[in-house]
């Protein structure tokens, strides 16, 4: 039987397990939605702008491990999409993006809302594709899953001209293909590392956000508690292993915890797992661990020496060498290091001033914790909140933080807290976010009130584009240019305007107060939580930098 | 180790719209210089081959390849070694005569084994293919003259004997 392209396209999402698109009608996308409008095994999520809805997707994708998806239109709707690409690209989230575009006769004419996405796009996706041929279109999708899925997962776009969503084939229904297998390390490289791991004395693990994404987090915790080494996290692994664990350390790196980088470079092997060794973690590559052997294990052969160079490496999946490894290994404590890191930590402790009970981020922060579960999904834009957030919140479960390490981006939370609330089917998520970065996408609360989602945010408001402004403060002699905030937006109306609850809280007993109430209610809610704009973000290494550099 | 190495690679990519701009885009975006790029389909019409040549540490074409090898378009890809390996370019290069200067310039095209494919009263065209360095002395030897123009294709190459890099699937 003959089928259309958009019957064709959504046939196929189905096949692949799609139960949830994230996107925005126009023009060019029309026939799809034509067939979303008759289909009742596709719920889709209209945001108000296309990056929310890629943002969406992507916090889907993140805090289920599903592939998240998206569709825009040609044009405007296909280049807002740009940015929640990038953003699912430096995080390694799957996701497959699907666009419209003119009718193949009218491209290349620059066609009212013709954009070229395909060569957008092409060096911010894993692969992208642009078809053009009806029968070409259900292997393509298929094949954008498998690829946006399999070994170090990522972000495919497919653009599909109008009159390919109109043109008829013959259309069968295929099971779905299982990832294409990661490559399996050598017995004898596995032997080199295991030989690595019981030679040290001072092991250190550094776990990276591949862990979280391999589902191998239980297994880094038990290689970790074998051979009793210290675990250090970068951002996006901080949730492998929970906060409270005896062996966590801290984050690493530019924001990261004294103890944990200090362990880091005091260490005789870093076992790094799952990251690429950015320079937020590393700071100054020639300084990084210098003279410390380096074992890493990544799915992304390329990641091996891009960033540092490993000492001996594996490539594969974390899932399957790190049980090889704990099988190998010696099963030994090592009081010495961990009375060396125990210093460390008491050194660290010793710097901490007390916190007055007043309007401080670590005690909003540890407020709103009171009323979260170890399962509940923290998402944070980008920014002194962000790092607040990864410093002060204790994360429990894996794929409980979402938050843009690698491209850093201001305005991503909303919409990522919406695909995440969705994916859970209604559970509370909830947003800690800073005062510019809510300014950004504050339009997704439409959508989150649309849906009814029980979103809890919170606005660590310093009126200040607090981050950039500590940089200035600390690189730029004071100068804040552009970064003290002067509008006047009353966060608590626009809530409101957005059909939302909203609390100003100015005082510790306000802010108690209306975080209880935020958390008792089930409609969404913004709570201003004002803070003073002197805040800064500490420990610091400057960029650059190394651990001699820190400024505590 | 990390002295700059000159490199070419081979490189059988799937015949697909937009697999040169993949190839290029990265080469930009990572910050790798391309000294030469061809590109050709191959006795398969589902894949070409393209030859690169860069001039770049070990680390960098490390990572070069491993980057490469992400493309998905990209399906093999081998390092030439240059012991065991036939690198060819083709140039075709416009210049000056008069009737002093023909038969010195006819003399030359014969001694590098060119090819006169164009001859006016005052200008010659000439095509000779060989390897880089000898097309180099060509042009080092015809500057005098005056060159009109030129054009090359860069380098393209082939392993020697048996050496078959990829299996054409």
């Amino acid at each position: 039987m003959k089928h259309t392209g958009s019957e064709i396209l959504i046939e196929t999402l189905i096949e692949q397990g799609v139960d949830t698109v994230f996107g925005y009608p126009g023009g060019n996308v029309l026939k799809i939605y034509d067939e979303l409008y008759k289909t009742n095994k596709i719920k889709h999520i209209t945001t108000s702008h296309e990056q929310g809805a890629c943002h969406a997707a992507d916090g889907y994708a993140r805090s289920t491990g599903k592939v998240g998806v998206v569709i825009a239109t040609s044009g405007p709707g296909a280049t807002n999409l740009v940015t929640g690409i990038a953003t699912a690209a430096l995080d390694s989230t799957p996701l497959v993006a699907i666009c419209g575009n003119v009718s193949t006769s009218a491209l290349g004419k620059d066609s009212f809302q013709e954009v070229d996405i395909m060569g957008v796009t092409l060096p911010l996706t894993k692969h992208n594709y642009i078809v053009k041929h009806i029968q070409e279109l259900a292997d393509t999708i298929r094949e954008a899953f498998l690829i946006a899925k399999s070994g170090r997962c990522g972000p495919v776009l497919i653009d599909i001209p109008q009159d390919v969503q109109f043109d008829v084939c013959d259309f069968k229904k295929k099971d779905i293909v299982s990832p294409i297998p990661a490559p399996i390390p050598s017995d004898e490289d596995i032997t080199r590392a295991v030989e690595m791991i019981n030679f040290s004395k001072r092991p250190f693990i550094y776990s990276g956000g591949g862990v979280v994404l391999s589902g191998a987090c239980n297994e880094l915790v038990k290689l970790s508690e074998e051979i009793d080494a210290p675990v250090g996290t970068s951002m996006m692994g901080l949730t492998s292993i929970p906060r409270k664990h005896e062996n966590f350390v801290g984050m690493t790196g530019m924001h990261g915890r004294y103890a944990a980088t200090n362990s880091m470079m005091n260490s005789d092997l870093i076992i790094a797992c799952g990251t690429r060794f950015s320079d937020r973690a590393t700071g100054n590559k020639a300084k990084f661990a210098a003279n410390i052997p380096i074992l890493h294990i990544d799915i992304d052969q390329s990641e091996i020496n891009k960033n540092i160079k490993a000492t001996h490496s594996l490539v594969g999946d974390l899932k399957y060498i790190l049980p090889k490894l704990i099988d190998g290994a010696n099963k030994q404590k090592k009081p010495l290091w961990h009375n060396e890191i125990q210093q460390y930590k008491e050194f660290e402790a010793s710097k901490v001033v007390p916190q007055p009970d007043v309007m401080t981020p670590k005690n909003i922060i540890e407020e709103i914790q009171k009323y979260t579960k170890d399962d509940t999904v923290i998402v944070t834009d980008v920014g002194q909140h962000q790092m607040w957030t990864t410093q002060f919140y204790d994360f429990i479960k894996p794929r409980t933080l979402l938050t843009s390490g690698g491209l850093g981006t201001m305005g991503f939370g909303l919409g990522a807290a919406v695909g995440a609330s969705i994916a859970s089917g209604g559970k509370t998520v909830v947003l800690i976010t800073g005062d510019g970065s809510f300014h950004m996408n504050m339009i997704e609360l439409a959508t989150a009130v649309e849906h009814k989602l029980p979103i809890k945010i919170f606005i660590i408001n310093n009126n200040a584009l607090g981050m950039v402004k500590q940089w200035q403060s600390i690189f730029y002699d004071n100068r804040f240019s552009c970064t003290l905030q002067h509008k006047k937006t009353d966060f608590i109306l626009a809530a409101k305007a957005f059909g939302a609850k909203g609390f100003k809280a100015e005082n510790i007993e306000e802010l108690h107060s209306y975080i209880k109430e935020a958390f008792s209610s089930n409609e969404v809610c913004v709570v201003d939580c004002h803070i003073s704009s002197d805040e800064c973000v500490l420990p610091m290494i400057p960029p650059n930098g190394s651990i001699s550099d820190i400024i505590m | 180790m990390n002295e700059k190495q000159h490199v070419i690679l081979s490189v059988l990519v799937a015949n697909h719209f937009g697999v040169l701009m993949r190839v290029s885009s990265l080469f930009t975006r990572r910050g790798y210089n391309i000294d030469s790029l061809t590109v050709g389909e191959t006795n398969n019409p589902e894949f070409s081959r393209m030859t690169i040549t860069t001039t770049v540490d070990e680390d960098t074409k490390e990572q070069i390849v491993k980057q490469l090898s992400k493309i998905y378009d990209v399906k093999k890809i081998k390092v030439m070694v240059r012991e065991n390996t036939i690198e060819k370019e083709l140039m075709l290069i416009k210049i000056s005569i008069t009737n002093d200067t023909r038969t010195e310039i006819m003399n030359a095209i014969n001694l590098y084994m060119g090819k006169i494919v164009d001859l006016t009263p005052d200008t010659v065209t000439i095509e000779i293919t060989a390897e880089q360095a000898k097309l180099n002395d060509f042009v080092k030897y015809l500057e005098p003259y005056g060159i009109i123009e030129l054009c090359r294709t860069g380098i393209t190459a082939i392993g020697r004997g048996n050496d078959k890099i990829f299996s054409l699937e």
